[in-house]
């Protein structure tokens, strides 16, 4: 509600950018000279596999982390002089969570305002906003170490909105929660991105990218190897439908051959074959007319793993 | 219902003052600010966990009260009646003063450290908010600084009560305590931050400060060592801890060395807290 109020911006006025940003480790490159802008109000997605190196630049655009080389921009300002000053207006969500377990849900929120510069008073009000959100206002008094995942993880999102921050950064924000955790966490994101926050998340789900993301790039080995909304990535490096066959074989690359020149393409995993098709049942009625019997045969829509697939030749979650 | 919402209400902001808590650019929090707002965080924490401290707090240097300047202390005063003329009591109880800084020193700057380095994050959710490694650095040692006054008033005023003291001068003993507390506070803190475990703690417990306690001048005058041994007392920071305390104590201030104890404490803390920083950055800000 006041959000829209704060500036005069337009709709595509870009909150962060990245230009050849680089982090190296010694002899290691994390990351290599990637280039990216976000928008206001967007949600933006790095998704890739664990050490593509989408935590070391999460890092370097939450400002906890210098920039080896490349140019990185948030409001326009550069972290390497106005770390603060940027800090002030981000909100994050770390990999772990960083709340202290021997105080009360309410105190850490109490405590982490603090040090955003909000009075006492402004950090109770806010505090009580945010567990309502959070849903955890009937926990406030509790200690967190007992709290499930989910809760610990929701703490720390309302945690890093007690400074009201334009840009939420998430780093793998449902990793080792449950299905249905992860589906609550979501729907709060959703209502976030739906108030005005930018949100930039990682993420190494497939799903979690499709769901939230509006737009992202899919990182590898440091670099981004593609970059678009989920469905213009998975329209560009992927056909409609793929055909999963299963077979009774050891190892599924000797009975790929038999399934050569149905569909566009074909790749192997070590347990099953996938068939990428536009029409995955007519691929299906190939597969059978040719004799051809699989365990088991499933058509589904493509995703975003398929398009990781395709780009790296690797799967997301291994 | 009333659908939850994440953005700031109007209630609890104050009139006037655009406040922090409100989207966009923010006045930048004043130096004493950033630290206190940390401060507060280690305030919020003690206010939980005071009463398991406050025991060992006072009990571990009671004892040593207890056992030397009772029990040896009557010996030593039967047999050569005292040390330098003074009963035993007044003569240990302010180099313990200074003594028990360096055990809540090494209590407030090893594993607490590391936890907020590498267990609970602590500091790296600081670091996430507008605050930097200076201010962090800030907030906790005013912290340490704090938790060495409560421990060492409470201490004065148990040891006040067995006549430890010869004089109300003794209330000097307090500042001159948190600085020695301090001079092994900034080291110890950049030493715990190249650590990866607990091994280096055990080291500074059984190599650094158990010999310190023993042979700074704590419990006898250093003068009873072979006159080569001395000058490792003198580059210690304890010694210069437990001589300005006792000079205080007793009213024997003679102003060029006590003026040379404090100076050396006050290195202590400055190069402390200078290697700090230096080992806080490479540590937390990779």
């Amino acid at each position: 509600m006041v959000l829209g109020s704060v500036a005069t911006v337009t709709e595509d006025e870009t909150l962060l950018s990245a230009t050849g940003l680089t982090k190296t480790f010694g002899d290691f490159t994390a990351v290599d000279g990637i280039d990216f802008a976000v928008r206001k109000g967007e949600c933006f997605g790095f998704l890739g596999p664990n050490g593509a190196g989408k935590s070391s630049t999460m890092r370097m655009v939450g400002c906890v982390s210098p920039v080896t080389s490349g140019e990185l921009r948030l409001f326009g300002l550069d972290p390497a002089r106005h770390g603060p000053a940027i800090r002030a207006r981000l909100g994050s969500c770390p990999q772990r969570d960083t709340l202290d377990e021997e105080l009360t849900v309410e105190e850490n929120l109490w405590v982490y305002g603090r040090y955003f510069g909000l009075s006492r008073k402004e950090v109770r009000t806010r505090a009580a906003e945010l567990l309502d959100f959070a849903q955890l206002t009937d926990r406030a008094g509790d200690k967190v170490e007992p709290l499930s995942g989910g809760m610990k993880r929701r703490l720390t999102i309302a945690r890093s909105l007690i400074n009201s921050p334009e840009i939420l950064l998430l780093d793998e924000p449902t990793t080792g929660l449950d299905p249905q955790a992860r589906h609550v966490l979501w729907d709060r994101l959703f209502r976030l991105k739906r108030s005005g926050v930018t949100l930039v998340l990682t993420t190494h789900y497939m799903d979690e990218a499709e769901q939230l993301c509006d737009r992202l790039v899919v990182m590898d080995h440091g670099r981004i190897v593609a970059e678009g909304s989920p469905r213009s990535l998975i329209d560009e490096y992927s056909t409609r439908e793929v055909l999963e066959l299963r077979f009774d074989a050891e190892d599924h690359q000797d009975v790929a051959e038999q399934v050569t020149g149905i569909g566009e393409r074909v790749e192997v995993l070590p347990d099953r074959l996938l068939v990428y098709a536009d029409d995955g049942d007519q691929a299906a009625a190939v597969v059978h007319s040719r004799g051809i019997e699989p365990l088991s045969a499933l058509v589904r829509r493509a995703t975003l793993e398929d398009v990781f697939l395709h780009l790296t030749g690797r799967t997301l979650v291994d | 219902m009333a659908m939850a919402t994440p953005l700031p209400s109007d209630a609890g902001t104050d009139a006037g003052v655009r406040s922090r808590a409100r989207p966009g650019p923010r006045q930048p929090l004043s130096t004493a600010e950033r630290m206190l707002a940390v401060f507060s965080y280690f305030l919020t924490v003690y206010r939980r966990t005071w009463r398991g401290s406050i025991i060992g707090r006072f009990l571990s240097p009671l004892f040593f009260l207890l056992a030397m300047g009772v029990g040896l202390g009557s010996l030593v005063n039967d047999r050569v009646g005292g040390v330098d003329g003074l009963p035993y009591l007044q003569f240990v109880v302010p180099a313990i003063v200074a003594t028990q800084t360096m055990w809540v020193a090494m209590g407030e700057s090893t594993y607490q450290v590391l936890g907020y380095i590498k267990w609970n994050m602590g500091y790296h959710a600081m670091l996430a908010s507008p605050m930097s490694v200076r201010d962090v650095l800030r907030g906790h040692f005013l912290a340490v600084a704090a938790h060495l006054t409560t421990a060492t008033t409470i201490f004065m005023g148990v040891a006040a009560l067995f006549g430890g003291f010869r004089s109300v001068a003794a209330v000097f003993c307090l500042p001159i305590a948190i600085l020695t507390g301090l001079a092994f506070t900034t080291p110890i803190f950049a030493f715990t931050a190249r650590q990866e475990g607990d091994d280096g703690f055990n080291i500074l417990f059984r190599w650094v400060v158990t010999p310190l306690m023993l042979f700074s001048g704590t419990f006898f005058p250093v003068e009873q060592f072979p006159g080569w041994m001395q000058p490792i007392a003198w580059v210690t920071p304890l010694w210069h801890g437990v001589e300005a305390c006792r000079d205080v104590a007793t009213g024997a201030v003679a102003l060029g060395p006590f003026v040379g104890h404090v100076a050396v404490l006050a290195v202590y803390v400055a190069v402390g807290w200078w290697l700090a920083e230096r080992s806080f950055a490479a540590r937390l800000v990779p």
